[in-house]
């Protein structure tokens, strides 16, 4: 197991050494450079001005020199400078990613503790009132638009009601205390978990039916088991499989694509800061804030696939290391 | 009395007491929503408006515009004039004709640590200026000042290698403590990076306004407390919060629900977001709107063969209701534009050839440049060919694709068929537009000031080509001997009637020529509580908060 997980570490530093590349050369490819953008700002800026600002910011280098430059710079641990925010990236980053890491650590745990059961229940009663009901509310969670339902949450609790915080964070509010905190946190957490709870909920209820037609299951319940114990001892850990599997490749897609609730809830998070970064062209920030997202995927991956071994005994890792 | 009567009163009075204090507290702070944050704190580095709004709470530029459109002193004494003699005509070192202005700084201006700003810190700011590797982006009026002489400590003579109308107005001047930031300034070449502006934002040594920023969370948002050592009238506010929220609709719901007290009018809405505000909200609320000086047109490419035809580009403007628009679309709160000169400028010429819908007019223009045929409603010529153009725009910009629909359509009932290409702001900014590669019309938007001289956009050596690098912003390729001389004599006329009147000769070849369609000035709209007095909107691009000290709660 040891010798697998260095193998697949050192796969994935592989794969974001040539995502660096990639993502380098497709901003590159981006019409219009930061200068473009400074100028449309800024009538007062001459084209004397412009050319001596893309030679001082290393512009008018070819875009492999200049990612060649910021691969070397890396390698020593100085991830560069962010345009946009007059700051070394990291500094720009780690307030948004504890943001991000907040926000989405609270609505993935909501949404699996709600989605998880519902799906099960709705899997052990195919085709009931319940089943129908649940299907139901995971369709009406993964149809509704994000950018809608935020502002339907903000008006209701926000503006008519008054009971919440229409946006920000607890600092921005002037507001202290944990219970303030959790205050600002809560219609971005449940406008995540709402989107969330739907999808969550199909795959599980797909999965567990899929278990349950399988003959170990019949086994177990001809030997008089109980359902409960079929169901939850049984079918479960083999179900959880693919359910394990979209939620590692979730991860990345939702640490930078929580974006649109981040923008409607002005909560500065990772997916608003990278958007952000790639408009304004600000390279670094942008591929240090995608890179990040790459190497959580591979992470959610790599722990899924430590994960199959623990939910599957037939899963063995110990015959790929010899 | 019953126990329960007894709970409830009291009840009630804590209830009342707490409504109180929020009341209290609500007026001696102000929370102030924008929808951007500033990508640096430093003066000169990157222009961007969220910085200049900011910096109208802590700083002080040397001069600047007030809202009657006139050049003031803010950190100086005494404005330098010809007349008053603190302005005087020299000659430079090589012989050219220039200009010695000298300035006088408020004896008691200090940075916010105690330390008086001086003739020292001008010095430097102009040293950090005119350094081509310190990453400041506008350096022109750092390369103009040939000398400075320090006088004394408070008063400082700037030489100037060229006599422009403007030679006393250094408002985009940011001064910079010296005591502070000289020796980040040691390897000019790390500047932009060690400014203590970024790397140390709240120290109170770098502000010499009214307020000083305490608190910078990026993207999230920015609290100002008082200075205790500004020597100015004491602002109303202890402290003042501006909250970053970019989404408009969120911004709406936060004031709605009390979680800011106001949007400013210099970030916030746009103007038909804040009419339909009004419309639903205007009880509640102070609104303003002021006309502005952002331009709203549409650049003609004048390389199209059709559009080379002035009278196809005056029938373009005839066929439309810019009236109509600005009326149903903006409550009638965005004036209509003749030219880029806006009607509160002292520059603006009223008597100029102007466009009304007019249809006949139109469809006469264009029968005579041969476009009288229809097929199909659509306008072609001798040669059949259809009298086509494309309309780009920002993609996403809601305002503008709402006006370029009902632009389309016009133009489709005067027979000419327009078709809408629009693309991300930054392809149509980026590469469209910069590099000309638009075929008939763009429209967007110019940010001036009072009496700007448009060389830029309309000299014939600011029309952008690979051999100028794509410098210059005279992207329609407008070429006028007359405009050209006429840009060059405004900027060193010092007389103000002989300026005038060259102002109104440009302003009549705009109007004639029509380079680009004028559609009207965009307006600003102030979102704030009734309780709050004294913000006057300047309509320019000096924001209201450098009056912050006039803010004040309605008694």
């Amino acid at each position: 197991m040891t010798a697998f997980i260095i193998r697949r570490v050192i796969h994935s530093l592989i794969v974001i050494v040539v995502m660096s590349f990639v993502i380098y050369g497709l901003m590159g490819l981006m019409p219009g450079d930061p200068i473009d953008l400074m100028i449309s700002a800024d009538p007062n800026v001459t084209a004397e001005d412009a050319e001596r600002l893309r030679a001082f910011y290393g512009l008018d280098q070819p875009l492999w020199s200049r990612y060649l430059n910021w691969l070397g710079a890396a390698v020593q641990g100085d991830f560069g400078y962010s345009r946009l925010y007059a700051q070394p990236v990291w500094a720009a980053i780690i307030p948004a990613l504890q943001n991000t890491l907040i926000l989405l650590i609270s609505s993935l745990t909501l949404a699996l503790v709600i989605a998880l059961p519902a799906g099960i229940y709705a899997a052990t009663r195919p085709y009931s009132v319940a089943d129908y009901s649940i299907n139901l509310a995971a369709f009406a969670g993964i149809s509704m638009p994000p950018f809608w339902l935020g502002i339907l949450l903000i008006m209701v609790f926000a503006v008519v009601l008054g009971w919440l915080p229409a946006g920000g964070t607890a600092d921005a509010g002037g507001a202290s205390g944990m219970w303030e905190s959790i205050k600002f946190l809560i219609l971005p957490v449940a406008a995540l978990t709402i989107a969330g709870i739907g999808g969550h909920t199909r795959f599980m209820r797909a999965s567990m039916i899929e278990t349950l037609r399988q003959d170990y299951i019949r086994t177990a319940r001809a030997k008089g088991l109980s359902e409960n114990r079929v169901v939850l001892h049984h079918a479960l850990r083999n179900a959880l499989i693919p359910v394990v599997t979209i939620l590692a490749l979730d991860l990345g897609v939702l640490f930078s694509g929580a974006l649109i609730t981040e923008t409607v809830f002005a909560y500065p998070g990772m997916g608003k800061l990278i958007f952000d970064a790639i408009m304004g062209n600000d390279y670094n920030l942008a591929l240090v804030g995608l890179l990040l997202a790459t190497a959580l995927t591979l992470i959610g991956s790599l722990l899924a696939d430590i994960a199959y071994a623990s939910l599957d005994p037939r899963i063995n890792y110990t015959d790929m290391d010899q | 009395m019953s126990l329960v009567r007894v709970f409830v009163m009291s009840f009630a009075v804590t209830m009342v007491s707490m409504l109180n204090i929020g009341t209290a507290n609500a007026k001696s702070e102000l929370v102030i929503g924008i929808t951007q944050y500033p990508s640096t704190f430093h003066p000169n580095i990157d222009s961007m408006l969220a910085k200049s709004y900011v910096h109208g709470l802590t700083r002080r530029p040397v001069t600047a515009m007030s809202a009657d459109w006139e050049t003031v002193c803010l950190l100086c004494t005494k404005l330098p004039t010809l007349e008053n003699g603190d302005a005087v005509l020299e000659m430079t070192p090589d012989g050219k004709e220039g200009i010695a202005v000298t300035y006088k700084l408020h004896a008691e201006a200090v940075w916010g640590d105690g330390v008086p700003v001086t003739s020292d810190d001008v010095i430097f700011t102009w040293e950090v200026g005119k350094h081509p590797k310190s990453g400041v982006s506008a350096a022109e009026g750092y390369r103009r000042i040939l000398k400075i002489d320090r006088v004394n400590d408070k008063t400082f003579t700037f030489h100037i290698d060229r006599r422009t109308f403007d030679y006393n107005n250094i408002s985009t001047l940011g001064i910079l403590p010296a005591h502070i930031d000289r020796k980040n300034f040691e390897v000019p070449e790390a500047y932009k990076i060690k400014t203590a502006f970024d790397t140390d934002p709240m120290n109170p040594g770098l502000f010499m306004g009214p307020y000083r920023m305490t608190v910078a969370k990026p993207g999230s948002h920015m609290v100002f407390e008082r200075n205790e050592k500004w020597w100015g009238k004491a602002p109303a506010f202890e402290k003042i919060t501006m909250r970053v929220i970019e989404n408009t609709s969120t911004l709406e719901a936060n004031i709605l629900s009390g979680g800011i007290d106001m949007i400013s009018g210099e970030l916030g809405l746009n103007v038909d977001q804040a009419v339909a505000f009004e419309k639903r909200h205007g009880d509640k609320f102070q609104i303003i709107f002021k006309p502005g000086l952002i331009y709203e047109h549409i650049d003609l490419m004048l390389d199209n063969p059709i559009l080379q035809d002035v009278r196809v580009r005056q029938a373009l403007l005839f066929s439309i209701d810019r009236d109509a628009i600005s009326e149903r679309l903006f409550g009638g709160k965005q004036p209509v534009a003749h030219t880029s000169i806006n009607p509160l400028d002292w520059i603006y010429a009223d008597d100029i050839p102007k466009y009304p819908f007019d249809m006949t007019k139109a469809d006469a223009l264009l029968n005579a440049a041969g476009w009288s045929k229809k097929v199909k409603g659509i306008r072609v010529n001798d040669k059949d060919e259809t009298l086509r153009f494309d309309i780009m725009t920002t993609a996403g910009n809601r305002t503008r694709e709402l006006v370029q629909q009902v632009l389309q359509s016009q133009w489709k009932a005067a027979g000419i068929d327009v078709r809408i290409n629009n693309e991300p702001a930054r392809v149509f900014f980026g590469e469209t537009v910069t590099k000309r590669k638009f075929d008939s019309l763009a429209m967007f938007a110019w940010i001036s000031s009072p009496e700007s001289v448009p060389r830029t956009t309309l000299h014939s050596d600011s029309i952008p080509s690979e051999e100028n690098n794509w410098g210059g912003q005279n992207y329609t390729g407008y070429v006028n001997p007359e405009m050209d001389a006429l840009l060059e004599q405004i900027e060193l006329e010092l007389d103000r009637d002989k300026r005038k009147a060259l102002w109104h000769r440009l302003q009549t070849i705009y109007a004639t020529d029509l380079p680009a369609l004028p559609l009207y000035f965009r307006a600003n709209s102030f979102i704030m509580p009734k309780w709050l007095t004294g913000v006057r909107p300047t309509g320019h691009q000096f924001p209201t908060t450098l009056w912050v000290e006039d803010w004040d709660v309605a008694k």
